[in-house]
């Protein structure tokens, strides 16, 4: 019986090599996002374009999605097709325009299309900060009492859409 | 050599590099406890930097709303807290000492007893196997004796 001591620490590296060997697969920018069923933030701007006063109550009535984005940011181009696409099928999306110069905004808006029912204006990253945003382009669902259901870092696609992201969106937009 | 001086001066003032704006403070305690404070929050971007060693445009934002929460009078609990809320457990460098972090801090206590007893245990165990070495001697002569 003492002999199966001896295999302890067989068992020890074994139970190692399996945690490091699950760590591989994790991704470390995943960070959880401390948000998530907290309500949207307070802040106070305007709105891209029309200059109009906007705050976090806007953002109560239906369920749709906060999509940060900058034209600074190379992946938002990428995603921007499938937001279009995304905004095309009906979904709602706000847009926060992340550290951005208006001008920029409006031209990239008219010359790649719109697929937001309003573009907030965060010049200074603000309201970006308070929502713990790291890295443009996030999306975040929004449910329709404006309470932050999902967090997405990094671009929206197809593959996203099927997954969490618009898992979350669906079961909140299906009544 | 010369290369290799060459490289130990380049690599030598990458600590110059890092942080490049100042901030004016109304009171010296703020300072001094920014400067505290900008090491023991992470960066969300540049994982293993804290926001004092990253130049990421996000750490600067967390510099400066650090900055304008002090002057504000805010305390370091209250800052570090309101930080926590937006961006998770993840900024702080020095973890909570509650929750699921405790075990960060009592896992090394945990291994180290682990360890101890273990060598205990094993240091008893040999004592007990041991015979003096008189009675020893004993048997040695004994088997002396009848091999004659």
């Amino acid at each position: 019986m003492p002999r199966l001591w001896l295999f302890l620490p067989l068992l020890g590296f074994a139970a190692l090599a399996v945690l490091l060997f699950r760590g591989l697969s994790l991704d470390p920018t995943d960070i959880p996002s401390a948000l998530v069923d907290q309500p949207m933030p307070a802040f106070e701007s305007t709105l891209l374009g029309s200059g109009q006063r906007v705050t976090q109550e806007e953002f109560t009535g239906k369920p749709r999605l906060l999509n940060v984005w900058g034209t600074w940011c190379p992946t938002c181009i990428a995603e921007h097709p499938y937001l279009m696409d995304l905004a095309a099928s009906g979904v709602i999306i706000s847009g926060l325009n992340y550290k951005d110069e208006d001008e920029l905004a409006l031209s990239w808006l008219a010359r790649l299309g719109d697929p937001y029912d309003m573009v907030i204006k965060d010049p200074e990253g603000d309201i970006g900060l308070n929502l713990g945003v790291y890295g443009a382009p996030e999306t975040y669902v929004i449910d329709a009492s404006g309470i932050i259901r999902y967090r997405h870092v990094g671009e929206v696609n197809s593959r996203v859409w099927n997954g969490a992201l618009g898992q979350t969106y669906r079961a909140l937009a299906a009544p | 050599m010369r290369v290799f001086l060459a490289c130990l001066l380049l690599w030598s003032s990458n600590a110059a590099l890092g942080v490049v704006e100042t901030y004016e403070f109304s009171d010296p305690n703020y300072e001094l406890r920014y400067h505290q404070l900008v090491d023991e929050l992470r960066c969300p971007k540049c994982q293993n930097q804290t926001i004092s060693d990253s130049d990421a445009p996000i750490a600067k934002d967390l510099r400066r709303r650090l900055y304008e929460e002090l002057e504000a009078g805010a305390s370091d609990q209250e800052v570090v807290e309101g930080m926590v809320l937006r961006y998770g457990e993840f900024v702080r460098y020095k973890p909570a000492k509650t929750g699921v972090t405790l075990w960060l801090w009592l896992a090394p206590w945990f291994f180290l007893a682990l360890g101890l007893i273990a060598w205990g245990v094993m240091a008893r165990r040999k004592t007990a196997t041991e015979r003096p070495l008189s009675t020893r001697a004993h048997e040695i002569s004994a088997l002396l004796e009848e091999s004659k």
